[in-house]
């Protein structure tokens, strides 16, 4: 084992990575999955927080509320409502590749900008619906 | 020492040990969330706006109750499950990565126990 020297490994070239890469939709797509997925994880604290200030009283449910309305927390919440759109859409396109629909490139392709607007979309119809026709401005 | 032969011990089960479970699971949890969610969404943007009491009492509702704790358990449990695919897939020493899955499986039990308490304190007030 002490002869055989520590020696730095041979500058071989590596294997193209992400970066080196055009991104196809596909690709984009799988990455925004896991990517939403993971930020819908840390948004289960902020369901868990909004149910908790309700079951504890009206000034606990102040306090969310004011938070919620501030233009941080309705950043924050855009990009929940988008994550979940997101998730939740292309999580259908995944359960059709599931029962073998749609996996041609072509297919996958227009599912896969289909997705990405209509989550667009729908992020933006829910916060128009809340602000326009509820009235409720930040 | 198993009398097993080797076949018999990989059978069905991949290089993880655990079969499809896990992808059947994930896929089980993902066709309930899809409606779950859709009423998630409704549900809350009826209640933005609302009063507390006014939203207490939507959620003390029997359905809405139930459609909310449903949401949450099919939601952590779906969670923990894709949070364990991301861990093992990025972290690749052995002592960090089980130490990860422990608290992704502490994170969706505590997250999961806070919110069925909320909805029970909610519901019996």
């Amino acid at each position: 084992m002490a002869e055989q020297a520590r020696t730095a490994p041979a500058a071989r070239p590596l294997s193209p990575h992400l970066q080196i890469y055009r991104w196809p939709v596909t690709m984009a797509t799988s990455i925004a999955h896991r990517v939403t997925g993971i930020a819908l994880a840390a948004g289960t604290l902020l369901v868990a927080w909004w149910l908790l200030a309700l079951a504890a009283g009206p000034q606990y449910y102040d306090t969310f509320s004011a938070v919620a309305r501030h233009p941080v927390g309705q950043i924050v919440l855009f990009g929940f409502v988008l994550s979940l759109a997101f998730h939740l859409l292309n999580g259908i396109r995944h359960l059709a590749w599931d029962l073998g629909l749609g996996f041609d490139i072509h297919t996958a392709n227009r599912t896969g900008v289909a997705v990405i607007g209509l989550s667009l979309l729908l992020a933006v119809a829910v916060f128009a619906y809340v602000y326009g026709v509820k009235g409720l401005l930040p | 020492m198993s009398v097993q032969t080797p076949l018999a011990r990989v059978q069905g089960l991949g290089a993880a040990h655990a079969g499809t479970g896990h992808f059947w699971r994930q896929r089980i949890g993902a066709v309930a969330l899809v409606p779950l969610a859709i009423w998630f969404v409704c549900a809350a943007l009826a209640l933005i706006g609302a009063e507390r009491n006014s939203a207490a009492a939507f959620l003390a509702e029997p359905v809405n109750a139930i459609a909310m704790a449903l949401f949450v358990i099919a939601a952590l449990n779906h969670m923990a499950l894709g949070i364990q695919v991301v861990i093992e897939d990025y972290v690749h020493d052995e002592g960090p990565k089980i130490v990860l899955l422990v608290l992704n499986n502490f994170f969706a039990w505590i997250v999961g126990a806070a919110c069925l308490f909320a909805l029970v304190k909610i519901a019996v007030r």
